[in-house]
């Protein structure tokens, strides 16, 4: 876990729209957490509630750590039917 | 016992011969084979919602074989719902989607049991139906449904196959409680009336639902005739840009749902 290396950063779907981007990479002395690198990233847009979101392909959290070459992908909520 | 409806290829067939016909591009599988085509015919799976996703899922259980369908839904059938909704007509429109859903049901397949609830199930109803039932698809349309939907799963042990489509995007899971290592659908979404949108005020791409409900069907008929289903992954679905994105999920140890109480 080097903080050399960036995070890489996937905005799905729909996110993609609402954030203006579908990825983004951010030096990792930035961000701690995953709610670090929306902050960000979008520091003018509050994260929408239930919004989903993964570290390396596995399901996080907002307070889930994240360090410099993890991928941190970011999906909007469905409920839909 | 002779009779017209006993197939000769072994005793313990409980398929007619007519059913052997109809099923055989699955009885063909490896995968399958007559004794997975008996599992469905015994089979019973409770769809919660006859809309968009319940339409081709339940369509895809009806065809497929699966012995009882019981709906639940407590709509009517209105003009802005045919766009999607291919279980329904121009002629059912004012009637109760349950109603409307059976007749395309029994029309694909007369050989199986349509039952049919024209209600929203909650609480000791909806508590009693998961419980009776082999698998729950969840074609429903809000949170609220959603977590009362696992909640009773999660209670009974059933396993639950969960879709969700809205605008251009989908995802689908199953959650699995017999498995003590399954996640549910409270691990994933935090409790919130907030966030709630639905295709009456956000739209939604018609074959979008389509491709997400035949995936609960799909996934349903894997569970009920013995194969690997799609437990602990989320997929998700971008319609717009033609691409899924996979996501594992594990349990989360303080679940309020699905997490072993603490001594
Ligand atoms: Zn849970």
């Amino acid at each position: 876990m080097s903080n050399s290396q960036p995070i890489e950063v996937l905005f799905f779907a729909s996110l993609c729209e609402q954030t203006g981007r579908d990825s983004a990479t951010l030096d990792a002395s930035l961000a701690a957490t995953v709610a670090d690198v929306w902050q960000q990233l979008c520091p003018t847009l509050d994260m929408p509630v239930n919004t989903l979101m993964a570290v390396n392909q596995i399901n996080a959290k907002a307070d889930s750590a994240v360090a410099g070459g993890d991928e941190v992908a970011f999906f909007p909520p469905v409920t839909g039917g | 016992m002779e009779s017209p409806n006993t197939p000769y290829t072994l005793a313990i067939v409980n398929l007619s011969n007519q059913e052997l016909l109809r099923y055989s591009r699955h009885t063909m599988l490896p995968q399958f084979g007559i004794k997975a085509q008996e599992k469905l015919k015994n089979a019973r799976v409770l769809v919660l919602g006859a809309g968009g996703l319940g339409s081709p899922a339940a369509l895809f259980l009806a065809s497929a074989g699966v012995g009882t369908i019981v709906l639940a839904d407590g709509d009517t059938v209105e003009l802005s719902n045919l766009q999607r909704q291919v279980l329904h007509g121009e002629s059912d429109i004012s009637r109760a989607k349950v109603d409307s859903a059976a007749d395309s049901l029994r029309a694909i397949n007369s050989d199986i049991q349509v039952e049919t609830i024209n209600a929203r199930l909650d609480g000791e109803a909806l508590s009693t139906a998961a419980a009776s039932a082999d698998v729950v698809v969840d074609c429903s349309d809000n949170f609220a449904t959603r977590f009362a939907v696992n909640a009773a799963c999660v209670a009974s042990r059933t396993p639950l196959v969960s879709a969700a489509a809205i605008r251009g995007e989908g995802q689908i899971t199953v959650f699995d409680s017999r498995d003590a290592a399954s996640p549910c659908y409270r691990c994933l979404y935090a409790e919130a009336e907030a966030g709630q949108e639905n295709c009456s005020t956000q739209g939604v791409l018609a074959p979008l639902v389509g491709v997400m409900g035949s995936l609960q069907a799909l996934e349903a008929v894997k569970i009920l005739s013995g194969n690997a289903a799609a437990v602990g992954r989320l997929l998700l679905f971008d319609a717009w840009n033609t691409q899924w994105r996979e996501i594992r999920l594990s349990r989360d140890p303080a679940c309020p749902v699905c997490a072993p109480p603490t001594p």
